[in-house]
């Protein structure tokens, strides 16, 4: 069996969180034009409470690079010249970059690390963001189509996958993947940590298993520290999406109003300025929960902008935490959630 | 090719596939706005203004960056799309500190229109560009980053089309500004392209209204004061009011092209009598064309050019000295290329060395009382007025520059509307012009009138035997680079003709294939110079150029500067008073900034 079928039959999804088809997007790139292709490995691990990418690097940096050339080689056919990159965040070229180093001079591979600039921050993960960033240009995400796997790097068909992604790519191709996935755990909880299990345990048990179920009341963040849906404590029983993330609040020590300047003021910082809801709609999201009255109508009618007209999926996601907590925490009838501002926020009734 | 059918707000639309719906609206006057689209450049949707509602998309879309499918049905002005846009809009113009009553661009500002149209809600956010800085080039042109609402026109007008990359976005997120990079080494050439794309005028010309203003109002005491001058003055009559100022008006070849578009005239339209007219309405005592210091500039230029072909030990290829754009660019960033400039002025500073030399001494006037206001469809003029090589006897020749922009914005402040005006002759003797003059307004013009005359001089005293040649279309039309070999009076020269400086490097390294080569900053030439009316894009570009052909066609038996008694009058005059160092010819410096 071929590479990719074995992909395909692994049902292996992308890592990075938006969990595409693995195999789907390889067929794509390489049923595309081109004399040259690219294999980006996405280490840049930006979203907060997400530390899977690092727990992977730091432990098998082989495995990675091994995941890489295997996309490469599949890439690879007469007349196609195919390299690879390693675009990855300071902390982890600093903690991790020189085994990685290591292992591409150890292969002879067509691999070079690039490291994020500094001042980049979290949008610099998004695929098309590295793509500009790369190529010298300010890193903002790209109108799409075309997709990186048509127009990638300088213009060639290009493969982006997440770190964990090249990891059990590497394992399907030695015929050693097992269905798990990496789960970083965090907050207020005892046990924090990036723990390997089975990729159908649920929320519930994962934080279970690694001792980290508390006495007091929670909620959780999943899939992300500033962009993951938030679910309550009796809602636990599905599989975890996104970056596979699980940041434990706990329910007394959180106003909402702190919860939505916390996330705010992570998009404020980290959005690229390139689209008005974004650029302009997290300066006033922050400025209008700033005050002692916020207006809400304002915040609702802001945040419904940026879920509307945002140009990616930063300022389309800047809603889902907010959203979903004001759902499944806040105007929860079973919780009885004691909030200052839980009344006004109810009379406005809007939709979620 | 198979026509699509698409549903606008219900109703059916035949579409070629590959269109964005924003392009099928507006060619179907479906009104839909949008702030940083414009055609010049790639689609980059980042103002989110137009964004509308498509049948089976779960958000709405910007419809810039959307292409039409077969039986996609769009709406424009749904609930949800009105909410949205007058969302992003009241974003915007919270980013945009109005400066509206001072600002040039408020008769045709697009924010302020859709703003205004829609009924968005102003007041709910704070300004939070106070304390931005202004950026200011020279005298041309300056960035006010309290304006600027980030589309990035200015740096893909900069960088893509110039490729000049003077200007680019410092910082990320609400903290990113437009900054100039002079301490990275690049310089600016002061085309004013960024002027030319910004849709808010947050880039913009260095403003001589209030100057021009002055002047005006100057005039206005002096002929109520005296009654004799209530009238305006008559030819002839200045000189016994030789202690007042004399107002005098010029204008561009190619301002006569554009500035109807700012006075919903159609693409093109020739009003050279209407600017006569409006100017004398405004107050100005004489008005002159600017294309009889077109006919002056080719005659010297093309005299020039048979010398530099003639003696084998001249600097050779020639380029084109018309454009200040392309001087700076040589000045400051090749200065190695000084040698092969022509040491030609160019045509408004020659008109305006006329003026305050041989027609000062005909009118009896002293030149120090003349004030003369220049209008151009440049920003980089404004720089070339001032500079100290143009002077003469100590004086600037031309006192301000005006862009076609700024005009307008004069115009509309005082009421005239340049559409309903009677057309009017320019002032003699320096108004007659030849067909070649008319040229020198689009790319490819200064070449074509130069070799119509270089080849009639060529032939010498045979001329009118030896039938020269006249339409050269290996010049003409909007391509980058357009070359061919033309015979001037039997001898080969081979030419090139830049169509917008960001085509200049093939030619400079291929230098020693050439004899003689034009060069325009702007794309299009002077019809597209950043001094021009918003929009400007390459299908407009095209038809102020064809309006151009037209006007020198129109000349039958008179397009050859040559031909032009007045301007050759002129020169006898200037080299008989021994001026021509002062008025006809310049220097150029390497310069740093």
């Amino acid at each position: 069996m071929d590479i990719l079928s074995k992909i395909r039959a692994a049902d292996l999804k992308g890592c990075g969180g938006a969990a595409y088809p693995t195999a789907d997007k390889w067929q794509a790139v390489k049923d595309a034009f081109g004399p040259r292709k690219y294999v980006i490995c996405n280490a840049s691990e930006g979203e907060p409470m997400v530390f899977k990418d690092g727990y992977i690097l730091k432990n098998w940096p082989a495995k990675v690079v091994d995941g890489i050339i295997v996309a490469i080689d599949f890439l690879k056919e007469h007349g196609v010249e195919v390299e690879g990159y390693i675009f990855i965040n300071p902390e982890y070229a600093k903690k991790f970059g020189r085994f990685l180093a290591n292992e591409i001079q150890k292969r002879n591979a067509p691999i070079s690390l690039y490291v994020k600039p500094e001042e980049g921050g979290y949008i610099c993960g998004e695929e098309s963001a590295i793509l500009n960033t790369i190529e010298g240009n300010k890193s903002e995400p790209r109108l799409r189509p075309p997709f990186p796997t048509q127009k990638g790097l300088w213009g060639e068909p290009t493969i982006i996958n997440n770190v964990e992604t090249f990891y059990h790519v590497a394992k399907i191709a030695e015929g050693t993947y097992e269905t798990v996935r990496f789960y970083s755990v965090n907050g207020d909880c005892k046990n924090p940590g990036v723990y390997k299990h089975r990729a159908d345990r649920t929320i519930k048990e994962i934080i279970a298993i690694t001792k980290n179920w508390p006495k007091f009341d929670f909620f959780v963040q999943v899939g992300g520290g500033s962009a993951g849906e938030i679910l309550n404590q009796h809602q636990l029983s599905a599989t975890p999406t996104g970056a596979m993330s699980l940041t434990l609040y706990r329910t007394s020590e959180w106003t909402a109003r702190e919860l939505f300047r916390h996330w705010i003021g992570f998009f404020l910082i980290e959005s690229c300025g390139q689209c008005v809801p974004c650029r302009e709609g997290t300066y006033r999201l922050y400025e209008t929960i700033n005050v002692k009255n916020p207006d809400w109508k304002l915040f609702f009618d802001l945040l419904d902008d940026l879920s509307e007209t945002s140009f990616c999926g930063l300022g389309l996601s800047v809603p889902t935490a907010i959203k979903s907590y004001i759902k499944n925490v806040l105007l929860n009838a079973e919780l009885n959630i004691k909030d200052a501002d839980k009344e006004k926020i109810k009379n406005l009734n809007f939709k979620i | 090719m198979k026509k699509l059918k698409i549903k606008i707000n219900g109703k059916d639309y035949l579409t070629d596939p590959g269109q964005t719906v924003l392009e099928v609206a507006k060619k179907n006057g479906i009104d839909i706005p949008a702030l940083c689209f414009h055609p010049d450049f790639p689609v980059k949707g980042n103002c989110r203004v137009c964004s509308v509602e498509v049948k089976g998309y779960k958000r709405l879309v910007p419809s810039c960056a959307t292409t039409v499918c077969d039986c996609m049905e769009v709406r424009t002005e749904t609930e949800r799309v009105k909410k949205a846009r007058n969302m992003n809009l009241e974003l915007i113009f919270a980013e945009h500190i109005e400066k509206c009553p001072n600002c040039i661009w408020r008769f045709q500002c697009p924010l302020l229109g859709a703003v205004k149209k829609y009924g968005v809600k102003l007041t709910r956010f704070r300004d939070r560009k106070g304390a931005r800085k202004i950026y200011k080039f020279r005298n041309a042109v300056e960035i006010d980053g309290s304006q600027c609402i980030d589309c990035k026109n200015c740096v893909e007008a900069c960088a893509m089309q110039q490729n000049i990359h003077y200007l680019k976005f410092a910082g990320k997120g609400s903290r990113q500004e437009i900054v100039p990079r002079q301490n990275e080494g690049f310089k600016c050439i002061l085309c004013g392209q960024c002027a030319l794309h910004c849709p808010v005028s947050a880039a913009q010309e260095q403003s001589e209204i209030a100057a021009v203003e002055k002047l005006l109002a100057r005039k206005k005491v002096n002929r109520a004061t005296h009654p004799r001058l209530r009238q305006g003055l008559r030819r002839g009559e200045a000189a016994a009011y030789k202690d007042k100022e004399i107002l005098v008006a010029q204008f561009a070849p190619s301002v006569r092209v554009t500035i109807g578009e700012d006075f919903k005239m159609p693409y093109g339209k020739d009003t050279s009598g209407k600017i006569t007219a409006a100017l004398r309405q405004l107050g100005f005592d004489y008005v002159f064309d600017i294309n009889f210091g077109a006919d002056l500039t080719t005659i010297i230029e093309a005299e020039e050019l048979l010398e530099r072909i003639k003696d084998k030990k001249a600097t050779r290829p020639m380029f084109t000295s018309c454009c200040p754009g392309w001087v700076n660019y040589v000045e400051l960033l090749h200065p190695e290329l000084i040698p092969h400039l022509a040491t030609t002025r160019s045509p408004h500073i020659h008109l305006a060395g006329a003026v305050k030399t041989f027609w000062a001494k005909k009118m009896k006037i002293d030149p120090k009382n003349i004030k003369l206001v220049s209008i151009m469809p440049c920003t980089a003029k404004k720089y070339e007025a001032v500079r100290p090589e143009m002077k003469v006897d100590g004086r600037q020749v031309i006192d301000q520059v005006l862009t076609t922009r700024e005009l307008s914005f004069l115009l509309k402040k005082n009421n005239i509307d340049l559409a309903r005006l009677k057309p009017r002759e320019t002032d003699d003797p320096l108004g007659r012009f030849s067909g070649a003059a008319a040229l020198f307004g689009g790319s490819g013009g200064v070449m074509e009138s130069a070799l119509r005359t270089a080849d009639f001089l060529a032939c010498g005293p045979k001329a009118k035997l030896c039938r020269a040649k006249i339409d050269y279309n290996e010049a003409r039309g909007l391509a980058g680079i357009k070359t061919a070999v033309v015979d001037i009076a039997g001898s080969k020269v081979r030419i090139a003709v830049v169509n917008g400086i960001g085509n200049i490097d093939p030619i400079i390294a291929d230098l020693n294939k050439f004899d003689y080569i034009e060069v325009m900053a702007c794309r299009g030439g002077c019809i597209g110079g950043g001094g021009q009316p918003i929009p400007t894009t390459d299908e407009i570009r095209a038809q102020r150029q064809q309006t151009l052909y037209q006007i020198d066609f129109a000349k039958k038996g008179f397009r050859r500067s040559y031909e032009n008694k007045g301007v050759l009058e002129v020169i006898d005059w200037i080299k008989k008073n021994k001026l021509e160092k002062k008025v006809l010819f310049t220097k150029y410096h390497k310069r740093n900034y």
